[in-house]
Order: C-alpha cells, then sequence, then structure tokens
C-alpha cells in the first residue's frame, strides 16, 4: 500500500489524480471504473485534499487503520522531501540574480492555472443550475476574495442555505 | 512570536483549514494567505505567491503549499507540523464517514449536500484564482502570462508543468522583468 502509493505521489506532476486512477483502476485492479468515481465523489464532499482522502478510503477498506496510514505516508512522503529541499534552494538562492524573476513568472503561470481550474469548475455549474446554485458562488467570492472574510464565517453562512435549497429541489 | 507559539500557531490554523477544506487545498488559499501575510507576518505577500509557484511546479498534491508556509514560519519542524495538521483531522473524518457513506448510497440528504456544497466550493475557488492573480501579477508582462497559462490550460489538456517551465524559462531569460 505504501509503495504503490509512494508511486502515485511522486508522478503526480500537476495534478496527482489521473496518476491515481491509472495505479488503483488500470494497473492493479483495486477499483472497478464505477467504484472509483463512486469513492472520488465522496473525498469530494469531504473537507481536505482528495487525493489524501482518497488513499485514506482505499487504504482502509483493504487493511484497516493501518492501512490507511500507510497509503497516506506513501502519497505525501516524497512530495514533502521534495518540496523541503526546494524550500532550502528558494531560501538560499531566491534573492540571488535571475532567480526572482523566474519566481515571479512562475507565480503568475500557476495563478493562472488555478483561474483554469475554477472557470473549468463554475461553467458546468453555472449552465445547468443558473438560479439555484451559481448565485453562491459569486457570494462565495465576494465574501473570500473580494471582502476577505474569514473562510469560516462564510462557509458557515452559505452552506447550510445553499445544501437546503438543493434538499428542497431534489425532493 | 517565539518559536513554540508559531508552531501552536501554525498546527491550530491548518488543523481547522483542513476540516473547511471543502473541494481542497486551492478552496483555502486565501485564508491560508490572509492569516500568514496578514495576520501572523510570517511572509510578505510577493513571499506567498513565490511560495505558491513552488508547490505547484512541484510534484504532489496541492496541500504543499502548506508544508511550505510551515517551513517558512517555523523551518522543518514548522513544515511537518502544518501538513499533519492540515491532513490529520480531515482524515480522521474521512475514515470515520467512509464506513456510513457506503451504506447510504443512493440516499437523498447525500445527494443534496453534494450538490450544495459544490458552488460554494468553487466560488471559494474562483476566490483563490482572484488573489494569487493579485499578489502575483505585479505588471502587464506578468498579466500576460497568467492569461496565457489559464488560456491554454482552459481550452488543451497539455500537461501543466509545461506553461510553468515556459514561465520559468522567459523569466529566467530576463523577458519578463
Amino acid at each position: 500500500m505504501f509503495l504503490a502509493f509512494l508511486s502515485v505521489g511522486l508522478s503526480g506532476f500537476g495534478g496527482v489524480l489521473p496518476f491515481a486512477r491509472r495505479m488503483l483502476v488500470e494497473r492493479r485492479a483495486w477499483l472497478s471504473e464505477d467504484a472509483f468515481n463512486e469513492t472520488l465523489a465522496l473525498c469530494q464532499t469531504l473537507p481536505g485534499p482528495n487525493i489524501v482522502n482518497l488513499s485514506v478510503v482505499v487504504g482502509s477498506r483493504f487493511a484497516g487503520p493501518m492501512g490507511a496510514t500507510a497509503a497516506v505516508a506513501g502519497l505525501m512522503a516524497a512530495p514533502v522531501a521534495i518540496v523541503l529541499v526546494l524550500a532550502t534552494l528558494y531560501g538560499r538562492y531566491g534573492a540571488i540574480g535571475r532567480a526572482p524573476a523566474m519566481l515571479e513568472a512562475l507565480g503568475a503561470a500557476a495563478s493562472g492555472l488555478v483561474a483554469a481550474t475554477a472557470a473549468k469548475m463554475a461553467w458546468p455549474i453555472i449552465r445547468r443550475r443558473p438560479v439555484s446554485a451559481a448565485p453562491f458562488i459569486a457570494l462565495a467570492f465576494v465574501g473570500v476574495g473580494l471582502m476577505r472574510l474569514p473562510l469560516v464565517w462564510v462557509l458557515l453562512a452559505l452552506a447550510p442555505i445553499s445544501v437546503a435549497i438543493a434538499w428542497r429541489l431534489k425532493s | 512570536m517565539k518559536g513554540g507559539d508559531t508552531l501552536q500557531a501554525l498546527a491550530v490554523q491548518f488543523a481547522i483549514l483542513s476540516l473547511v477544506a471543502f473541494g481542497g487545498a486551492n478552496a483555502v488559499i486565501p485564508e491560508i494567505q490572509r492569516q500568514s501575510v496578514d495576520l501572523h507576518h510570517w511572509m510578505s505577500g510577493k513571499e506567498f505567491a513565490a511560495l505558491f509557484a513552488i508547490a505547484q511546479a512541484a510534484p504532489g498534491p496541492n496541500v504543499m503549499i502548506s508544508t511550505l508556509v510551515g517551513w517558512k514560519a517555523a523551518g522543518v519542524p514548522g513544515a511537518l507540523l502544518a501538513t499533519l495538521a492540515m491532513c490529520g483531522p480531515s482524515c480522521l473524518l474521512t475514515f470515520g464517514v467512509a464506513r456510513i457513506w457506503d451504506r447510504h448510497r443512493e440516499a437523498h440528504w447525500r445527494i443534496a449536500l453534494g450538490a450544495g456544497l459544490s458552488p460554494v466550493t468553487v466560488g471559494l475557488v474562483v476566490s483563490s484564482a482572484w488573489v494569487l492573480t493579485r499578489t502575483a501579477d505585479l505588471q502587464w508582462r506578468l498579466t500576460l502570462v497568467t492569461v496565457a497559462t489559464a488560456l491554454v490550460a482552459y481550452f488543451t489538456k497539455l500537461n501543466p508543468l509545461w506553461c510553468l517551465a515556459a514561465a520559468a524559462g522567459l523569466g529566467l531569460a530576463g523577458v519578463l522583468v
């Protein structure tokens, strides 16, 4: 379990999910395609990094608490080590020569990636539920993005109403 | 702040974020930035942007930004503690819920919960994009990089690493700043 998720953590450049899917469904056949989607839906509903939650579910299904621990540790070990090496390099050379210019450019591109992710997530919801869901995208953005209110307040204010509306619409 | 206080603040901050990070780490970027830049002054906005860029360029889950914030605030112990605090609570919750969840596969409340939380989560990710863009795009050439990257990532299936590599290359060449 540790080794399987170690390979996922190492290969996950620019998003781990596709690699996790390949390992779990195609290479090791630990999950069927449907079971993978089902598990992913659960992990996306719960708070926390989706991929970390996914490794908890898969690990615990096969080997209980120990399996879950091994899967998460495997997933995180290599990325944490690598990022600490990068951080040390940044601390030592981050202000020298062209390094600041490179980091500024990298930061601009990284924020562009998040913008694309946001657009990909927002568009289907705006199209399918323009009245019942789209306003909550806008309100969350105004509260957290523009007004910089604490996240917990915004969540406590918006999430119950949004869930209640979804509940009414489905019944 | 003394070392012990910083570690404690890191642990509390990320343990709470762990339980409200619906939609993953990308949804809580504005909150991480607000707390570590404005509230605790662990770094400047510019340094935060640089750390976020490093987290994106490195392999692994998005949650690496918490590792880097922990490192900046309190070195390697801070990095490990922040990572553990960011993952621990949500892992425990997932472990507990996974058992109940399977029994309520078609349950009404489960569908409503997913459908109700998703627009709020998306609003948070939009906020992340906004906050990051505002800290990263200090002048128009950098804005151009952001827009180009966003368009490529939205309309093509190119591995995002290529965009990051291209931007880093342009930065190193001294074309941008």
